[in-house]
């Protein structure tokens, strides 16, 4: 088997007496949308902050593409090649969103950005931006100032800042919050095409997205991982309708 | 209701023309008014790439208002005495060109702003407010206690600095060279705030997580902000000590730090002429009301409590209509 894209080994994070992972290892490989999904305090984002650098684990390591960053900040982290998107949208809600995705395009760009040279004639960059608006559906909305857009819209743009950064794994944070029945569907099949562009780590609640969508689930328990497998395999899990699917599946 | 852009350019014309007026018609009070304010305009454009464009609500600028205006000082003060500033290691003697007192205010001042940059932007909100404040009043009591320079008294400058080819004297002259630095700096901060560093600081103040997880660290953009904001309100100090041909500890004071930061809430905070237009208000008014009555500050409190309650983009966002959004 190939060197997973993403991958954690072992992290465990505590809360004083509260568990808030248990020894997670998690691992993404190329192509592939992994989702993880459990009930409300599983510790779902305790496990992203963890990959995403906001929080450092007490044992265990996250690696990207075999190298460790568990020692990494979070904007090394990005520099390096994962891209996260948010469960409550974190936009610049005054900037337009064209500025928004560049903001993605010139974090990715690597290096710090330039003092006088106005961005938004940054052909390289610019081109990275409009790419990733033209690939969620925005284009048409480049110029318009994040706070008059939809939440729809701007679940779209989260996606989009994170496509600019042309980044080697997604890792999405309930993209579907939120959304209705036609803004789940139109997301939905967004990230279907995406996970040829980069692997995608996704936190759903939303499970018949994530049935329509993964390759493989992982379900978290108590911070625990208690079963890995394909939507199949997590169907007929009965430990899983337990903990969590219910009637669901 | 008009554009933001030829608004600006009305406000900078008049701030142009009224000394021209005076100098033609021999009034050169109505100069030095024009003179102060361009000086603190440029103050209120050096907070502003801080406050307006990073959202850091510094009140201790006055630190680098008061390092400029002793730099002019303590550069002046031993030039006019024949007294060199120090004779060991190597000598270093005072100076009256300006061009040299600039360099040397902008320096000393992007070095503080360094100082307590890396200290206090490790804070934020509140706890910012009140360590820039605190970085302030230290500076305050320090120049107070420093009988070196005249400590309370302060420091007087018999002759105005000098600028290679102009008559510094010659209040016009003098004014056109603050009001050039003036452009410049507003040039610098429309510069910055179109740059891609512009665009991360100014996202930094909207959405921190969003920027860290693009890969960039606000807390480095801010302080390159901070750096840069300092040196701007050094210059301004350099320029306003040399106006009054006077240094004093009150250029330290938190009330003048206090002051910057009203000149861009009346003005319009992060408006690129915020400062130009509320130091342009606030030195009329002063001169107006204060003729009327010595209590003018009340009206001035009034004023603010106005624009803070019903116009917060300031002067520049009730004249100008919002700006549809364009890339």
């Amino acid at each position: 088997m190939t060197e997973p894209v993403l991958e954690t080994r072992g992290i465990t994070k505590h809360f004083g007496a509260l568990v808030a992972s248990d020894a997670v290892s998690l691992d993404l490989h190329a192509g592939e949308i992994h989702a993880v999904i459990g009930p409300n305090g599983a510790g779902k984002s305790t496990l992203i902050a963890q990959i995403c650098g906001a929080l450092t684990p007490d044992a265990g390591t996250v690696h990207l593409e075999g190298q460790d960053v568990t020692a990494l900040s979070t904007a090394e982290r990005a520099e390096a090649g994962i891209a996260r998107t948010f469960q409550i949208s974190s936009l610049a809600m005054e900037d337009t969103v064209l500025q928004n995705t560049m903001l993605g395009a010139l974090g990715a760009a690597g290096k710090r950005p330039s003092l006088f040279r106005p961005i938004l004639r940054d052909r390289a960059l610019r081109a990275l931006a409009e790419a990733a608006l033209e690939q969620v559906g925005l284009a048409e909305r480049r110029a318009v100032r994040v706070a008059d857009l939809s939440h729809g819209q701007r679940r779209q743009l989260e996606v989009a800042v994170a496509l600019a950064q042309a980044p080697k794994a997604f890792v999405m944070d309930e993209p579907m919050a939120g959304l209705g029945t036609s803004g789940t569907h139109d997301l939905t099949a967004l990230l279907d095409g995406l996970r040829t562009q980069a692997p995608i780590l996704l936190v759903e609640h939303d499970m018949d997205a994530v049935f329509a969508l993964a390759d493989r689930i992982s379900v978290l328990v108590y911070g625990r991982i208690i079963a890995t497998g394909s939507v199949e395999d997590i169907r007929r899990d009965s430990a899983v309708r337990d903990a969590y699917l219910g009637d669901a599946a | 209701m008009m554009r933001e852009r030829h608004l600006n350019l009305i406000l900078l014309a008049g701030l142009l023309a009224i000394p021209v007026w005076a100098w033609i018609t021999d009034e050169p009070f109505t100069i030095t008014l024009a003179t102060r304010v361009a000086i603190l305009a440029l103050a209120g454009v050096g907070l502003n790439i801080a406050l307006g464009l990073g959202g850091l609500v510094s009140l201790g600028h006055a630190a680098f208002f008061g390092i400029g205006g002793y730099a002019m000082g303590i550069l002046a003060s031993h030039a006019q005495n024949y007294d060199p500033i120090f004779t060991t290691p190597f000598l270093f003697e005072g100076t009256k060109s300006m061009p040299v007192i600039w360099l040397t205010a902008i320096v000393m001042g992007g070095i503080a702003a360094l100082l307590i940059g890396l200290i206090s932007l490790r804070t934020s909100g509140v706890y910012f407010i009140m360590i820039t404040l605190a970085f302030g009043q230290m500076f305050y009591f320090f120049s107070i206690s420093w009988p070196a320079y005249g400590g309370e008294d302060g420091l007087s400058i018999w002759v105005r600095n000098g600028f290679p080819g102009l008559n510094t004297l010659d209040p016009i002259q003098f004014f056109a060279l603050c009001f050039v630095l003036l452009l410049l700096a507003l040039g610098l901060h429309w510069t910055l705030a179109r740059s891609g560093f512009g665009l991360a600081l100014n996202a930094a103040r909207q959405s921190e997580a969003r920027v860290e997880a693009a890969g960039l660290t606000p807390f480095r953009l801010r302080l390159v902000a901070f750096v840069i904001s300092g040196m701007v309100t050094a210059l301004a100090g350099a320029l306003f000590a040399d106006l009054n041909r006077f240094v004093s500890p009150t250029m330290f004071a938190w009330q003048m730090s206090g002051e910057i930061m009203v000149f861009i809430i009346l003005g319009g905070v992060a408006r690129l002429c915020g400062p130009v237009a509320g130091a342009a208000l606030f030195i009329t008014l002063e001169h107006w009301l204060g003729g009327v009555s010595d209590y003018w500050h009340v009206f001035l409190g009034a004023l603010l409590l106005l624009v803070v309650l019903f116009a917060r983009g300031g002067l520049i966002g009730a004249l100008v209509k919002k700006e549809p959004a364009h890339d």
